[in-house]
């Protein structure tokens, strides 16, 4: 199952033609520097904004077919939409705004309020009006009506944008929940890095109106186009790991990559566990014999797949370690000379100790067993 | 013989008159003045501009021709007048019915404006969101909309009212001067101030004018005040 979009739309000095191909149920970011169109591709799946041209199908249903002439009308598609100023009813309260979707919903219901209520803790707002929430707790309102219009596909329109920081730290382990609990495929409109890393499972990069590159978050990270537009602070290969089990002596959590383990300070989870890591790039440090002697305790063994240069002095050297995963590292010009790192060479890659800046999940439910949960940052 | 401050039956029916020629103007043209308003808004249609100049054309003609163009239209002999009649036995001309007629049309324009204005200042982005929860175009209007243009509904509808209350050249044009059926509160001024010794009674039908129009300005105001607190505004 997936949505399938392939639409043009013209303006006097913007175009936009985008094609993409996201499974449902997933939770696919919509990523790109700002002004790339990424709101205005999902206004046209909402059926808010009307394309020039194009194809939108979701499951096994048509939304919308230029050449047929079908384009099944906004409050008939069952899309629920996130916008990043909520948009709740001035002159309702949150229960009224919340009974609004509920009373219009167009399918079965498969969220009840109850559900809504507990997943996003929304039962001491109920009374309130809308300019008595903060802007958190708009959001989460925000998401709770749409779910209850019992949404085929969510929208999220960079739904976090508007908050500062703490505030996004308050909602983001909802739309964690959402995700964890609910199957309900979402797109997520983002200009921040480090909102998809923790939510989505794959990743349509936009730029000027097209897109990019596509593809699952694993393989997304390691891709150049990406690469550019996060900086090169930020670049790393994002691994989806299994848990072994727990090293007894460090009391860290082991965790298989490609052919290797790494270990993780993170709350023990059960064998088994898909865990999602990122190493990034500017953390690890390539030897090309066995490490000795080093306080460097985590390390892969890999084969050197390519080198290139970022742009920024260094080289990018990209690593098989095994199992069809890579990983990233920056290096010198200089240190990649004088170890003669070149393409085939089997190397060592060690990860430096930096603390884990993730979350840890409990066991995933067997409806959301096939998205790995995320710890983002590097081992320990 | 009674004090010269109290009102005689004949100022009291006035007033009355005025109050319900007034009230069944408003109540009649609100429906149609959100359409227009709506129309003028929203709508992108070829003789847009002439629609909006025929709406306010009561506002910049003389109230005299006006209620002489509602004559000729509304006449028993003219062309909608005559239909009415023959239809439906209705008369417009000299009767109170023909009263709020011409009390409609005049404050039409008032009341089209300050909906209009409300109309525009509602988030569009609200009515999306609506959209995108399953409401079609009618539910919107109704659950939406409307609610958020109601501040500016009030005060138009209590600003046309107000002035539904002071209309004097298209109602004595076009339905005359008959004490009890279409002499209301200005009308009832204008003659008192025509007799000779009317002056008292000239000075009482001003200060329930005055009474009337300041009552009507501050309940809009609160009322206005009232509805920007349960939005947060």
């Amino acid at each position: 199952m997936s949505l399938k979009v392939a639409v043009e739309k013209r303006f006097e000095s913007f175009a936009l033609d985008v094609t993409f191909d996201a499974p449902t149920p997933g939770v696919v970011a919509l990523f790109g520097p700002s002004g790339c169109g990424k709101s205005m591709t999902i206004n046209i799946i909402a059926g808010l904004l009307v394309p020039d041209r194009g194809k939108i199908s979701l499951d096994d249903g048509v939304l919308l077919d230029t050449a047929r002439q079908v384009a099944v009308a906004a409050e008939r598609r069952g899309i629920g939409y996130v916008f990043q100023d909520a948009r709740l009813f001035p002159h309702l309260n949150v229960a009224s705004n919340l009974k609004y979707a509920q009373r219009r919903a167009r399918r079965a219901p498969y969220v009840s309020l109850e559900r809504v209520l507990s997943l996003l803790d929304l039962e001491p707002l109920l009374e309130r009006r809308v300019h008595q929430l903060s802007g958190g707790e708009r959001q989460r309102v925000a998401i709770g009506r749409a779910l209850l219009s019992q949404p085929r596909l969510l929208l999220l329109d960079e739904p976090l944008a508007a908050l500062d920081r703490e505030r996004r730290e308050e909602v983001l382990p909802y739309l964690e929940t959402l995700r964890d609990q609910l199957s309900i495929p979402m797109i997520y409109v983002s200009h921040q890095f480090d909102e998809v890393l923790r939510l989505a499972t794959d990743i349509v990069l936009m730029q000027s109106g097209k897109v990019a590159a596509e593809g699952s978050i694993t393989q997304m990270s390691l891709d150049p186009k990406l690469r550019a537009l996060i900086g090169p602070d930020a670049v790393g290969a994002v691994l989806d790991g299994t848990v072994i089990g727990e090293d007894a002596a460090s009391r860290l959590v082991r965790v298989r990559v490609g052919d290797g383990e790494i270990r993780v300070e993170a709350a023990l989870l059960a064998a088994g566990t898909r865990l999602r890591v990122q190493l990034l790039a500017r953390d690890v440090i390539v030897s090309t014999r066995a490490p000795q002697y080093l306080s460097v305790r985590n390390s892969l063994q890999g084969v050197v797949t390519s080198v290139e240069d970022d742009g920024e002095g260094s080289d990018l050297i990209a690593i098989d370690i095994g199992a069809g995963a890579s990983i990233l590292a920056r290096v010198t010009h200089a240190a990649t000379r004088e170890l003669a790192v070149a393409n085939g060479i089997p190397v060592w890659a060690l990860i430096k100790a930096v603390s884990l800046r993730g979350h840890s999940f409990p066991a995933p439910s067997p409806a959301s067993a096939s998205r790995p949960p995320l710890a983002r940052g590097t081992a320990t | 013989m009674q004090p010269w401050i109290l009102p005689t039956h004949q100022e009291i029916t006035a007033l009355e008159l005025s109050l319900n020629v007034a009230l069944r103007s408003v109540v009649f043209s609100l429906p149609p003045a959100i359409l227009v308003a709506w129309v003028l808004t929203r709508g992108r249609f070829l003789g847009k501009t002439l629609l909006d100049a025929v709406v306010h054309l009561p506002l910049v003609l003389p109230p005299v021709a006006v209620g002489y163009i509602l004559l000729l239209l509304f006449g028993t002999r003219g062309p909608i007048g005559g239909w009415l009649d023959r239809s439906f036995g209705i008369v417009l001309i000299f009767t109170r019915n023909g009263a709020a007629l011409a009390t409609a049309v005049m404050s039409f324009p008032l009341m089209v404006r300050a909906i209009r204005i409300s109309l525009e200042n509602v988030d569009r982005g609200l009515e999306d969101a609506a959209r995108t929860l399953g409401a079609g175009p009618f539910d919107r209007f109704i659950s939406v909309t409307l609610p958020l243009m109601l501040p500016g509904l009030l005060a138009g509808a209590i600003t046309a009212f107000s002035a539904a209350l002071g209309e004097f050249g298209a109602v004595i044009t076009f339905v005359s001067n008959i004490p009890g059926e279409t002499q209301t509160l200005p009308l009832a001024l204008y003659s008192a101030l025509q007799e000779p010794g009317g002056e008292h009674a000239a000075a009482r039908l001003a200060v329930m004018s005055v009474v009337l129009g300041l009552g009507g300005l501050l309940l809009s105001e609160w009322f206005a005040r009232r509805v920007r607190r349960v939005l947060g505004r």
